[in-house]
């Protein structure tokens, strides 16, 4: 579906740009976070965001601070558009006590309390069924709050899947299920794990509402998403929103890519929303080119403050090695 | 005093939670209009209805989950499993989400959550539905594992564990449910993790928890006959243990058998067995004996799953063994 002619009448300048900003700030952070991958700075499983950061950030604008969130181990682009700190991701990520887990999540774990942003979850799919949970307790509680839950279609082949999207739709609870449908889960092509690669039907059986977007348009995703937000505040269901993307990287940073042709890539790199977005801002006029230089300068320096912060953090002591395990009272 | 069954001492423990504070919910299949597959949960959807007693599909990884999230965002569930047989299939959620949150977030989100059911053999069940899972979970650092063995302590310990902040594995047995005991009336609390001495005696100690609690009890009956004065201990809770209760005992009578349902290889049994040892060496006078299943899944067959579980018999052996009796 493409409807992004209505959604551009209400795009203002300031908002246009600041989406330009999360989607140039997580590309940024992403690569930067490669380079220090190499340099044997971060350790550990890295899973990086890149050609996926208009379905962060289109998703992520429409929902309120009172919303949760939940995404995957892949899940540095939905930290950044939800507005953490890049220093407390990166430091995270190096396992500094001033990551937003203190060093014990790291890249896969990423917490912030003060967001609502809850993982940052590493097992494929186990998210699903906590982020039903999380949408029951605002419904009993009464809250104005819809649980936002990113995964990708690999994790739609889990049995979990299955069962939570059915717990969703029988005790009818405010969630928003999107599925990041960039093509593979690790080496695997969605058609040798689907049998059905309109991930969005899944959605039909459970008598949920759901809709297939091109997730490389900024526009599209935003429109979706607003559209599918305001159904499950007006009806308090679920929705199950599909966006179809592509990871223009590896799986992980151990993946040697000999799954798919080189080409593939290529062409889907033509559809990279970032530049397409820019040109968009610039045709609209709700952007100059000294603006795009600003914040061009302003991503690279923050990227920068990200690296320092995150190499002048330290570790935790050794005496707080067992805390955490329990509440303390 | 008052005199109740171990299931009614489980339900006066939700109920009274439940009226307590509106965050606490219990979910699980048949909990609701059948009234719980064992009647544990009788007349709770009459009293709380269906937005506090939840009725699920069949799909205990799908609801395990949703507990860990609706824990997470403020609510207090009680997950009930008809058996934690069957939590294997949702024991994703309960090791690696509810147990690992708060270490995994800096100490950002816990996970208030109790999940409950029958553990262990229960008759002629066959293998799949015979397991014990006490020595499974208590394993994992984050959870806490009660597991009662009579309804007075069944009452005040899930109480709570319903009011604890972390996720506690509450064990019960089928076999227990119809047992009887004294439970007071009126409210109140016992302490998680600490061990109870449910006979007191000076010649051996006898360490046990859960429904191998009769046997040890039993045992003790059987010893007084011929003069052995036996200290039995019921753990009650198997993470965190009360070492410092068994310990004083050894150290008073010199001598321990325990007694527990699980298969023996990285036991409850052989953790306690291994802390006697390295605390109480020099007061022991004769090596620790536990009485285990065997090792082999549990049969169908009576006379096998007789030659296989604990019993009275294999512990008073033990007893005489340590006390170097014929
Ligand atoms: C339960 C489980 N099985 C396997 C893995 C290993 N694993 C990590 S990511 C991944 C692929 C998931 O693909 P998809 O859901 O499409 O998300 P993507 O990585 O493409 O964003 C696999 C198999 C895991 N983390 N958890």
């Amino acid at each position: 579906m493409s409807s992004s002619s209505k959604k551009s009448k209400t795009l203002d300048p300031e908002k246009g740009q600041h989406l330009f900003y999360q989607m140039l700030l997580i590309r940024r952070f992403e690569d930067k976070s490669a380079e220090q991958y190499t340099k044997g700075k971060i350790r550990g499983f890295l899973h990086l965001y890149v050609g996926e950061e208009a379905v962060a950030v289109g998703v992520i604008q429409a929902l309120t601070e009172e919303d949760n969130i939940l995404s995957t181990y892949r899940e540095h682009g939905h930290a950044l558009a939800r507005g953490m700190e890049p220093g407390g991701i990166m430091a995270e990520m190096y396992g500094k006590q001033e990551g937003c887990s203190r060093g014990r999540g790291g890249s896969m774990h990423l917490f912030d309390a003060s967001r609502r942003f809850f993982g940052g979850n590493a097992i494929v799919c186990s998210h699903l069924p906590m982020a039903v949970g999380m949408a029951l307790a605002s419904k009993k509680q009464k809250k104005n709050q819809i649980t936002c839950c990113f995964f990708g279609e690999g994790a739609a082949a889990e049995g979990e899947f299955h069962e939570a999207m059915n717990l969703a739709a029988l005790w009818e609870v405010p969630v928003l299920f999107v599925c990041e449908n960039n093509q593979y889960a690790m080496g695997t092509a969605i058609q040798y794990s689907h049998a059905v690669l309109e991930i969005e039907k899944k959605g039909a059986a459970y008598g949920i509402e759901s809709t297939a977007v091109n997730g490389m348009d900024l526009m599209a995703v935003m429109d979706a998403t607003d559209k599918a937000v305001d159904k499950i505040r007006k009806t308090g269901k679920p929705y199950f929103l599909v966006c179809n993307t592509y990871r223009f990287r590896s799986h992980s940073m151990f993946d040697a890519e000999l799954y798919r042709d080189k080409k593939e890539v290529e062409e889907w790199k033509k559809a990279d929303p970032i530049p397409a977005f820019q040109d968009y801002l610039l045709k609209q006029k709700l952007i100059t080119k000294t603006e795009l230089e600003k914040i061009s300068a302003r991503v690279d320096k923050e990227v920068q403050e990200a690296i320092d912060f995150a190499e002048a953090g330290t570790w935790e002591p050794l005496e707080d090695l067992t805390k955490f395990v329990y509440s303390e009272k | 005093m008052r005199v109740i069954q171990f299931r009614e001492a489980i339900r006066e423990a939700m109920n009274e939670e439940m009226r307590r504070d509106e965050n606490v919910f219990l979910m699980g299949e048949e909990v609701a209009e059948y009234n719980g597959a064992y009647k544990v949960s009788q007349g709770m959807l009459d009293e709380f209805g269906p937005n506090r007693v939840y009725d699920t599909p069949i799909a205990e990884l799908g609801f395990a989950g949703l507990g860990v999230g609706a824990g997470m965002n403020g609510l207090r569930p009680i997950i009930e499993f008809m058996t934690f047989n069957f939590s294997l299939v949702a024991i994703d959620q309960i090791i690696n989400s509810s147990a690992k949150m708060l270490a995994m977030s800096g100490g950002q989100y816990s996970v208030p959550i109790v999940f409950r059911g029958p553990t262990g053999s229960a008759g002629q069940l066959g293998a799949t539905h015979s397991s014990n899972f006490e020595n499974w979970f208590a394993n994992t650092p984050g959870l806490k594992v009660v597991v009662p063995s009579t309804p007075y302590d069944a009452k005040g310990l899930l109480k709570a564990s319903i009011r604890d902040n972390d996720p506690v594995i509450f064990m019960e047995s089928e076999m227990m449910y119809n047992d009887k005991g004294e439970v007071p009336e009126g409210e109140y609390l016992l302490p998680i993790g600490v061990a109870d001495i449910k006979r007191k005696g000076k010649d051996v100690t006898i360490i046990s928890f859960g429904k191998a609690m009769k046997i040890a009890l039993e045992a003790a009956e059987e010893l007084a006959k011929d003069g052995i004065e036996a200290e039995v201990i019921d753990l009650r809770t198997v993470r965190p243990i009360d070492y410092a209760t068994c310990l004083e005992s050894v150290k008073k009578t010199n001598r321990c058998v325990v007694v527990e349902e699980a298969n023996p290889l990285a036991a409850i049994s052989s953790e306690l067995t291994y802390h006697i040892q390295r605390n109480a060496f020099d007061y022991l006078d004769a090596p620790v004996i536990r009485v285990n299943s065997m090792d082999i899944p549990l049969s169908f067959s009576a006379p096998y799953i007789e030659a296989t579980l604990p019993n009275v018999k294999r512990t008073l052996e033990a007893v005489k063994q340590v006390m170097y009796k014929k």
